[in-house]
């Protein structure tokens, strides 16, 4: 289970970051984490990938991971050590995909509006509260199903304990 | 309780007499596909589960169509892990090679997918099966890799947006516009998690082969699936193609929507999705003066027979411009083999194109057709973002494949009608 507090460096994205920038498609001919990650955003922001450190948090506007439903995206943004990402909303697959692997997400308007690049925040995952920018942020609660998820590891734990292990 | 067509479905899926939108089930899967790109983070998923074998060797597809043929290395490594284990695991539908096509228009072709079913893939593009009458969409690898063992999925029930569209088409205008506008007109994110329900009398009135254009691309509106009631131009469609019993399903009359949307298709032109949003769209006659380098006809939005038909005839007796670079891809080796019996392919030769093999190829910046820095294409494909078809400063334009065939002619944005 992840760690319910992060801290660390905010990495600001805008609105409809898709999939693409995340990873782009000449990178998926690997499925290695580590590889995916160095090239992560590699053709609009090539230093996240260089100075991304563990911990770090990623905001970003509206419907974030938009597109095509690669994997690879999330994949490559948590192995690069992104712990948790702040946005306005999240595409719906790249929603799935994040939880399902063990990458939090939480949608607060007001984070996303109110927190710069390279400032510092702290996040509470329980308690979905965002600190930073000398304030604090509610974001929505994360659905109880994902939640549950989380709690049991990821799609793939809960897969095994909840349905086959029936 | 009245349920929309997509409500249906699901309810039928997760053994319920109802569901309504926020609604979380369990439901079962009919049919589980994932790619080349795909799939063996899905594998890996699999064999972490520890079921040992699939729910269904003949209702879990594997298709090679994204890096083939084999771009490099790592792809073929990606590849031979997953035909070892359709081999391993004994599926039916394993496709590579010759049998192989761009995954969104072989399943169609071959039957595999039919109205009413529930139809999971690794593949944004999944939604395109909507156009059939299913409910359709796509996952990652994780969820894939799950449906593989245990044949079920759980779904948020989405609620519906319903799109009608009454008028007359105007001249080369097609599916294509008409999704292209509905993205223009909702934005990126407008259908996000929603159901969109593409309806009227113009709807009606479409071939199939332009519907699936549009379940295609519902995915460029944040929709979660794209579906039309079955009719009789889908039932003409399926015939022929399966021995398989399937249901239909149909919105009730008075079902609840989130959002009714009438679309007016009269004063619609043909629309030409700039860089970088499929949302950003103008009308093809204010295009003004971009030129471009490449020309980009395929791919599982507009690469079947009659796309190529529609491009064929534009180009017959024409040539593309000096310098451009025409690509033109079918969707599968029975659409390769039905354009070269109709002289399609003599067409585009003619017309100084280049033929690819039924793939992905340039739609994604895979590989096949990759542009330079600086480089503009106008294509038949679903996406426009950032580096979508090579680098980061290319541009891609998306249109339909008339528009595609005269832009390659001209050597610029532009219509038919141009010519």
């Amino acid at each position: 289970m992840e760690k319910m507090r992060v801290e660390g460096r905010i990495w600001k994205f805008g609105d409809d970051v898709d999939t693409d920038v995340i990873i782009p498609a000449r990178y998926l001919n690997v499925s290695a984490e580590a590889e995916l990650a160095k090239n992560c955003f590699a053709d609009i922001r090539p230093d996240f990938a260089t100075d991304v450190a563990a911990g770090d948090i990623l905001v970003a506007g509206k419907n974030f991971g938009c597109g095509s439903s690669r994997e690879h995206a999330p994949l490559a943004i948590k192995a690069a050590g992104i712990r948790v990402i702040i946005a306005e909303s999240f595409a719906r697959i790249f929603y799935r995909n994040a939880f399902n692997i063990g990458l939090p997400l939480l949608e607060s308007v007001e984070a996303s509006q109110g927190l710069s690049d390279g400032e510092r925040a702290a996040v509470d995952l329980a308690a979905g509260m965002i600190e930073g920018a000398g304030d604090i942020f509610p974001a929505r609660p994360i659905p109880d199903f994902m939640a549950q998820l989380i709690a049991a590891g990821g799609l793939v734990e809960y897969v095994r304990k909840v349905k086959v292990g029936r | 309780m009245p349920m929309t067509m997509t409500e249906k479905i699901l309810a039928a899926h997760a053994g319920r007499d109802r569901v309504s939108p926020g609604d979380l089930i369990e439901a079962k899967v009919d049919v589980a596909l994932a790619n080349d790109v795909t799939a063996p983070l899905a594998i890996k998923v699999f064999d972490e589960i520890g079921v040992g074998k699939v729910f269904d060797a003949d209702r879990v597809v594997l298709v090679a169509d994204h890096f083939v043929p084999n771009k490099d290395i790592a792809s073929a490594q990606q590849v031979k892990l997953v035909r070892e284990f359709a081999v391993r695991q004994g599926l039916t539908n394993y496709f590579e090679g010759g049998a192989s096509g761009i995954e969104h228009v072989i399943l169609p072709e071959k039957g595999l997918v039919l109205p009413g079913q529930l139809i999971i893939g690794a593949d944004s593009h999944t939604c395109t099966y909507g156009a059939l009458g299913a409910f359709s969409t796509g996952v990652g690898s994780t969820d894939l890799g799950a449906v593989m063992a245990t044949g079920e999925i759980w779904l948020k029930v989405p609620s519906t947006i319903l799109l009608r569209y009454e008028g007359s088409l105007r001249p080369h205008v097609g599916g294509k516009d008409l999704i292209l506008h509905t993205i223009g007109l909702l934005g990126v994110e407008g259908a996000l998690y929603c159901a969109m329900e593409f309806s009227g009398s113009v709807i009606g009135r479409l071939p199939m082969h332009q519907r699936f254009t549009m379940s295609n691309m519902a995915i460029e509106a944040g929709g979660k699936n794209g579906i039309i009631e079955p009719d009789e131009t889908t039932l003409g469609y399926v015939a022929g193609r399966t021995s398989a019993r399937f249901e239909i399903f149909k919105s009730d009359p008075d079902a609840d929507y989130e959002r009714v949307i009438d679309i007016d298709v009269s004063g619609i032109e043909p629309q030409v999705a700039f860089p970088h949003l499929p949302s950003n769209v103008r009308p093809v006659s204010q295009a003004g003066n971009v030129p471009i380098d490449q020309v980009v006809i395929g791919s599982c939005t507009n690469g079947r027979l009659e796309d190529l038909r529609d491009a064929a005839r534009v180009l017959k007796g024409r040539k593309a411009s000096p310098g451009l670079r025409l690509i033109v891809m079918p969707g599968s080796p029975l659409i390769y083999r039905m354009a070269m019996q109709e002289g399609i392919l003599e067409t585009f030769l003619e017309a100084g194109a280049v033929i690819g093999p039924p793939c992905c190829g340039p739609c994604l910046g895979g590989h096949m057709g990759i542009l330079a820095s600086g480089e503009r294409a106008v294509a038949t494909t679903n996406r426009n973002f950032i580096g979508r078809m090579g680098h980061p400063e290319s541009e891609v334009y998306l249109a339909n494949p008339l528009v595609a065939a005269a832009s390659a002619v001209l050597g610029r944005i532009g219509g038919p009608d141009e010519l």
